[in-house]
């Protein structure tokens, strides 16, 4: 699906669930697949006794990852032309995790259509985990 | 800087594709569903927006990966494998001390990324500063572009991060 400039209007905006009760499994396979062996991510006992953290917790980059998920979702494949995200606070293990997107402006670049996008991802107490900004070229 | 280390390209295989995708819990079948893949303009699986993270796989220097015949610093018997050795609070301060994190991350995209693609990679210092924080004492920032392009030579990808040097360790939401 992809997201049509004439169907848009400033303030639309969509909640997705991105990660419900997040498992140490999951950040283990992000290590995996993105070749980020910290393990402040998946070493507890390194987290806790020489990092001096309550505990291991989510590579900063499964959180982009997963809002990211969230807008190709809505704005369709291939279609974001920028992406950026402050990472706020940590992630960890059993946060259940909800992408906000909202439609901040829309506008026209030679011809073409495009939708700014406030991407921020909440975990279950309601904090900012995440801050970012996207933008998406539109069909028509 | 150009720090490509001693890999020079990354093979984007619709297998990494479909095994970060799976990290990322994404359904989606353009990244895991060549023949679905194949009927799209793309004509091939897809990689998500943040895929061009696993460049790390392939770069020779990279820290945060074991490597054969060095010590790892994550736990085995101890809690680090990291060698024992004295930290004064100087030498502590000219390692950079406290803990790296990653604080910002920016991409622009340029062109698809497909599986079949081979892309090189090209990093350089951006800017660095200094800060006091609140919680992690003197917080030290660096920025690093990394641009990234495919076999045709064509820009697909530059991805901007800003990475943090605290004093001790905190919670984020500081930067």
């Amino acid at each position: 699906m992809v997201l049509r400039a004439s169907e848009l209007t400033v303030g639309d905006s969509r909640d997705e669930v991105v990660v419900d009760n997040l498992t140490r499994t999951q950040i283990v396979q992000y290590a995996g697949a993105s070749g980020d062996f910290n393990p402040l991510h998946t070493d507890d006992l390194y987290a806790r006794e020489v990092a001096g953290y309550p505990g291991v917790f989510a590579h900063g980059m499964l959180g982009m990852g997963l809002l990211g998920k969230a807008l190709t979702s809505w704005v369709g494949d291939g279609r974001l032309t920028s992406f950026g995200v402050r990472f706020r606070a940590q992630i960890w293990p059993g946060d259940t995790l909800t992408a906000r997107l909202s439609v901040s402006a829309l506008r026209t670049d030679e011809g073409v259509p495009y939708a700014d996008i406030t991407a921020v991802v909440v975990n279950q107490d309601g904090a900012e985990v995440i801050a970012g900004n996207a933008t998406a070229r539109l069909d028509p | 800087m150009a720090d490509s280390g001693g890999a020079p390209s990354v093979p984007v295989e619709a297998g990494q594709v479909l095994f970060f995708a799976r990290a990322l819990g994404d359904p989606n079948p353009i990244y895991s569903d060549p023949d679905h893949a194949a009927n799209t303009e793309f004509g091939s699986v897809l990689a998500p927006p943040t895929f061009t993270e696993v460049h790390h796989q392939y770069m020779e220097e990279y820290t945060l990966r074991p490597r054969l015949g060095d010590p790892w610093f994550g736990s085995g018997r101890a809690a680090t494998g990291r060698p024992p050795r004295a930290r004064t609070d100087g030498e502590r301060r000219a390692s950079g001390g406290g803990t790296g994190l990653h604080a910002e991350q920016h991409f622009e995209y340029h062109a698809p990324i497909v599986a079949g693609d081979v892309l090189t990679w090209e990093t350089r210092r951006g800017e660095s500063w200094e800060r006091e924080g609140r919680r992690g004492g003197t917080l030290r920032f660096r920025e690093t572009i990394t641009e990234f392009r495919n076999q045709r030579g064509e820009q697909v990808v530059t991805a901007r991060a800003i990475t943090v040097r605290t004093e001790r360790p905190v919670e984020r939401g500081e930067s």
